[in-house]
């Protein structure tokens, strides 16, 4: 048998795995796998989200099918008078906005910080921005840590309320998926776009419904299930949604995506809408 | 098949310790676990480690296998390519007492600070009767061996010694979980009991807990979280206070 000399300098984790009182081995971690994979891909993927999503509302451009009444989820409900007025199905709320400003100013907070405090997506960013930790056994590079007792992480407590304000959203976006069986002449029609529309409204619901403050509110909180059996009905049909809730959340982001850059594509002239019927 | 394995395995105690090469034989079929006590039969007799059952059912052997927390008895060695080097470590987040064994008494003090299960007022024992239906969450984390994996995993004490005192931990909070579910337990501050003196608030929902759990347990999803929304329920939601506070009814 020989010695491995795992000492050396003092590691950078004085207070963790590197306590007096433990296993003095310095290394922060002993894995051997690709740990740093899945934060890496996670913090790139939902950067170029981001950036994508930052361009095409600040753009103001492309974002309406007038046609077919394709409107992209990012600038729905459309509110401001720098609307095409055919878009306005609830009104002019506002005037005109100034460049760069999104056109679904009003709601895009909402859904943001539903996704912000989202129970998955705390997982996600927190491991793959902030690194806390960047990967399970992996020691994280912070010296003190409060976790979401202080603000303003204590405000991820207030996830269930921006769960409501994704079900009025989910509304408005279920609105105009049904608005986009639209026709050429105005009439009933079908396209490409109209079924991309839907498919993203279905996800969005989907992703909606699997929220773990959904599923406490529906019937998780509950301490006798016996008696609300129809609350424990639909509790567990939650449930079982819940536990697909990650994949809901990056599938949602894809068909957000795919759904306004479609839109964009048809509404730029780069793109002619595949039409199923009229 | 028969190979030699090249294993790296800590030796020392507080005072110090090395990571210390073996070349020790394995066979079809062999876990880690069979392979520290091959080491220990042949080539170091002192080597200390902590085992009972070898069927994952005691977790008493827990370790840290090439960085990752595990049950040694439950990790075949097949997991592990012939030529690669398995390192075997105690677990890092509790002070070592000598080799692969840790102190674990942290995570008995935590035990002992949790009010235990109150018989409803008026009901002799014997006379609980209970929905199957109302029982089963809290069924979940009763299959909870105490291996300590998700303790050692969870990086608020294991990165940060001095949260021990205010974290309780994965473990104890599931355990908290399981009497606020419970559809007899007649205590209804457990989830004030989980914010203020278990600290649940300091979990970030990393779900290292969950990955590591050998019996499969959804700790975060199904007990973490539910706890996170009860508290959010009685300290969060000033519509609910509100509501409480009109009703004049307890949360």
């Amino acid at each position: 048998m020989a010695q491995t000399d795992v000492g050396g300098s003092a590691p950078d984790t004085a207070s963790g795995v590197g306590s007096p009182t433990r296993a003095r081995i310095a290394a922060r971690t002993l894995r051997t796998d690709r740990w740093w994979v899945e934060p890496a891909l996670t913090f790139t993927l939902l950067c170029l989200w981001l950036l994508y999503a930052l361009i095409r509302t600040a753009s103001q451009r492309a974002y309406f099918v007038a046609e077919y009444h394709y409107l992209s989820p990012f600038s729905s409900p459309c509110l401001t008078a720098s609307c095409d007025p055919a878009a306005r199905d609830f009104g002019t709320w506002f005037g005109k906005f100034p460049p760069f400003v999104p056109f679904g100013l009003l709601v895009l907070p909402f859904l943001l910080g539903f996704r912000l405090t989202c129970y998955y997506y705390r997982k996600a960013y927190y491991r793959s921005f902030w690194l806390s930790p960047p990967a399970c056994a992996v020691a994280e590079p912070h010296a003190t840590y409060t976790g979401e007792t202080k603000f303003p992480l204590i405000m991820q407590n207030l996830h269930r309320y921006f769960f409501f304000a994704a079900i009025i959203v989910s509304l408005v976006n279920t609105f105009d998926a049904v608005k986009a069986f639209h026709g050429k002449d105005g009439g009933f029609g079908i396209g490409l776009g109209t079924i991309i529309m839907v498919a993203n409204v279905v996800l969005l619901w989907a992703y909606t419904a699997s929220c773990h403050s959904c599923r406490h509110l529906i019937g998780g909180r509950l301490r006798h299930f016996s008696k609300h059996p129809v609350r424990y009905k639909l509790w567990t049909q939650v449930s079982r949604l819940n536990t697909r809730h990650m994949q809901l959340a990056w599938t949602t982001l894809a068909s957000l995506l795919v759904t306004d850059a479609y839109i964009g594509l048809v509404a730029s002239g780069h793109l002619t809408d595949l039409r199923l019927f009229n | 098949m028969t190979y030699d394995a090249h294993f790296r395995v800590w030796r020392g105690d507080q005072e110090g310790g090395d990571l210390v090469d073996y070349t020790v034989e394995v066979n079809e079929g062999e876990v880690v676990l069979d392979i520290i006590h091959r080491i220990q039969a042949t080539q170091a007799g002192d080597l200390a480690v902590r085992w009972n059952c070898k069927a994952g059912k005691c977790g008493s052997c827990s370790a840290e296998v090439n960085g990752r927390p595990r049950l040694m008895c439950m990790t075949r060695m097949s997991t592990y390519a012939a030529d690669e080097t398995v390192t075997v470590t105690p677990l890092r987040a509790f002070p070592v007492t000598k080799d692969l064994v840790t102190d674990v008494s942290y995570n008995y003090a935590k035990a002992r600070q949790i009010p235990a299960f109150a018989p409803p007022v008026g009901v002799a024992p014997g006379e609980y009767r209970m929905q199957q239906v109302d029982v089963e969450r809290s069924q979940e984390f009763r299959k909870c061996i105490e291996c300590f994996l998700c303790q050692d995993t969870c990086h608020v004490v294991r990165d940060h010694e001095d949260n021990k005192e205010a974290f309780a931990g994965p473990r104890f909070l599931i355990r908290a979980a399981e009497l606020d579910m419970h559809p007899l337990d007649a205590r209804d501050d457990r989830a004030d009991f989980a914010r203020d003196e278990q600290g649940i608030g300091m979990c970030n929902i990393t779900k290292c807990c969950t990955e590591v759990c050998p019996e499969h347990i959804k700790i975060t999803d199904n007990g973490i979280i539910p706890m996170k929304e009860r508290v959010a329920d009685r300290r969060y939601d000033p519509v609910r206070w509100l509501g409480r506070t009109i009703t004049r009814r307890k949360a």
